[in-house]
């Protein structure tokens, strides 16, 4: 039967497609061959949602090889939940793209983008369902090179230099994740995440166990851009071509936050992770470090882009403080805040590719006065920067709410004081976009410019009423990020 | 146990090699040659703890007891799939990169971006 096969389907349909979209004629069907099979994928991981959230884990055999020989594929409800918000993402932003990349990229490498872009859908979703660790470096790869084109596709000449510096960061983000398996590997004989999670107790005394542990998470760190390890990620971001900036902010570096999580939950264990407080407490203060230096260099930004990826770098602060206190509510609101976070930056990057696509600059001095004349899309920026901010009825509200009450309940009001600060910043950088945008500059010599259009501003008003949408009915989310905490914890706790 | 573990030396002098090559150097094919030193210094590291002393390959024949287990040499074949696509597209990045702005030197590619940010008046004076 097919639907038995729902996992596999989920990584080999943008695989295949990928190619495909690189030899059709013509860039408008490469681009609605990437529309039909983001769609689909998006259909998938529904679908695989609501088979492992009412029927458990499910376990699929890569080529029938039984694991722990052959490569599992092993989908729990928090995979299952991610691969949800991957697909999302790149199901809303591919209509964006249409209009937007065919603007901003030469037009023979229009196809390679669309090419580009299920290469590292297939990527991102692969690494969700694994339960290989071999298989998950190299899902990682293919996402990442994929990432690396998209970046280099920026019209600028210093795109080509972020792609380059993001490759050599990456790919030695890549490389401490390799050695770290091969130490894992050489001490337990095996690759399977289950099987190591059941073997590792028993070495964990080991030098080598703390060192491969050590190795992981700092590769995936630099994936994940957590301060200090951030510096690829602003200038990527600002020179990707627009819509890849909003795919890529939206799934790359929280699919690498879901592999730390992993690791720290499914394979490592809390108790090994959080044994003398040494390396929770190191990935606690990076992620506080992230908070602050984030938000605070975001309100020195005079390119919106930039000002929205520094902001970035706080936000998987947030995220990954939730990840390590190390209780079922700071984890719930870490998965929480990575659902929400993948809306907002989304929102965001949607409404300034807008911008960008009428005015040709998103600098803040040059967006002066663009509200009175793009009112949809500012509004859908306003909505989206609430819910940055975390005012209440938007979704950023929730996820920072349960994040706070997380942190209170180990005790720890400065960081709870802090958490509130950031977002007093988060409000200071937001304003001075709408400021610029809506109360700013009335005699400019340009001429008036029209509503984005509707290809543009549909995904965009989506995503923001997404927004408000979670954070209106919250159950429906925070009980599934709930139920997803709770189940890796019990993972976790195994011995 | 310097002895024994003298492959691990190797490996870790390799890996130095290449992680401080990467990062130190301005040109950018000398930060894809200390990448790719990097990355192979990781494939020995693999290799060598997949040695058993005395194995032989993991073929059943009278006579032979000790197997090596070639498990790692495959996923070593899948990292160097990696690595060289990896590679690949770092050239061709520089390939662009030359392209757009004439040199490889990182510190010169700053230079130019900072002059052309402040548009200045002259930049041929190189």
């Amino acid at each position: 039967m097919i639907t038995d096969h729902l996992p596999a389907l989920l990584v080999v349909l943008p695989l295949l497609a990928a190619p495909l979209c690189w030899v059709l004629p013509g860039s408008r069907a490469a681009w609605y061959l990437a529309m039909v099979t983001a769609w689909l994928v998006l259909a998938l991981a529904a679908a695989i949602l609501s088979q492992v959230h009412s029927n458990g884990i499910s376990h699929y055999a890569m080529g029938g090889w039984r694991p722990p020989w052959g490569i599992e594929y092993r989908i729990d409800l928090v995979s299952a939940y991610v691969a949800l918000v991957i697909a999302g993402v790149a199901a809303v932003v591919l209509p964006f793209a249409g209009l937007s990349v065919a603007s901003e990229v030469a037009a023979d490498n229009v196809s390679g983008i669309y090419a580009a872009w299920l290469l590292s859908l297939a990527g991102l979703l692969g690494i969700t369902v694994t339960g290989d660790v071999f298989n998950l470096f190299v899902f990682l790869e293919i996402a990442s090179l994929a990432a690396y084109i998209l970046v280099s596709q920026g019209r600028d000449r210093r795109a080509l230099v972020a792609a380059f510096q993001y490759l050599v960061m990456g790919t030695i983000g890549a490389t401490f994740l390799l050695i770290g398996i091969g130490l894992l590997y050489a001490m337990t004989g095996t690759l399977n995440m289950a099987d190591l999670a059941g073997r590792l107790p028993g070495v964990s005394h080991t030098r080598a166990v703390h060192t491969a542990f050590a190795f992981i998470a700092v590769g995936l760190s630099i994936k994940l851009a957590l301060y200090p390890l951030h510096r690829w990620l602003p200038n990527a971001y600002t020179q990707a071509p627009s819509a890849a900036s909003a795919f890529l902010a939206g799934t790359s570096t929280k699919v690498a936050i879901y592999a730390l999580i992993r690791f720290i939950y499914g394979v490592f264990g809390w108790q090994f992770v959080s044994q003398q407080g040494v390396y929770a407490g190191v990935l606690l203060v990076l992620a506080l470090a992230a908070i602050v230096s984030g938000s605070v260099t975001a309100l020195f930004q005079s390119n919106v882009k930039r000002l929205l990826a520094y902001s970035s770098v706080a936000q998987i602060g947030y995220i990954v403080l939730g990840v390590v206190l190390g209780t079922v509510a700071g984890l719930s609101a870490g998965l929480l805040h990575l659902f929400n976070h993948a809306l907002i930056k989304a929102g965001l990057f949607l409404s300034v590719g807008c911008v960008f696509y009428r005015l040709g600059s998103v600098r803040l001095a040059d967006m002066r006065g663009v509200g009175r004349e793009m009112p949809w899309t500012t509004a859908a920026f306003v909505i989206s920067g609430l819910s940055l901010i975390g005012v209440p009825l938007t979704s950023g509200f929730t996820s920072k709410w349960l994040l706070v009450s997380a942190v209170l309940e180990r005790g720890w009001w400065p960081l709870a004081l802090l958490v509130l600060l950031a977002s007093l910043a988060a409000l200071a950088y937001v304003w001075r976009v709408v400021e610029a945008m809506c109360f700013q500059g009335g005699e400019r010599s340009r001429h008036p410019l029209p509503e984005a259009p509707l290809w543009l501003l549909l995904p965009t008003c989506l995503v923001a009423a997404a927004n408000v949408f979670f954070g209106i009915y919250t159950d429906l989310n925070v009980g599934l990020a709930q139920r997803a905490a709770a189940s890796l914890f019990g993972a976790g706790a195994m011995p | 146990m310097w002895s024994g573990h003298f492959h691990y030396w190797i490996v870790i002098f390799l890996m130095m090699c290449g992680f401080y090559t990467a990062l130190s150097r301005q040109n950018l094919i000398k930060q894809v040659l200390g990448l790719n030193l990097f990355q192979t210094s990781v494939f020995f590291l693999f290799i060598s703890v997949g040695y058993v002393a005395g194995g032989t390959a993991p073929v059943v024949r009278d006579g032979f007891e000790v197997y090596v287990n070639p498990l790692p040499h495959v996923l070593i074949l899948t990292a160097i799939v990696v690595a060289v696509a990896t590679t690949a597209l770092a050239l061709a990045l520089i390939v662009r990169i030359k392209e757009a702005y004439g040199c490889v030197e990182e510190l010169r590619i700053h230079e130019l971006d900072s002059a052309e940010a402040r548009s200045v008046r002259v930049k041929d004076h190189s």
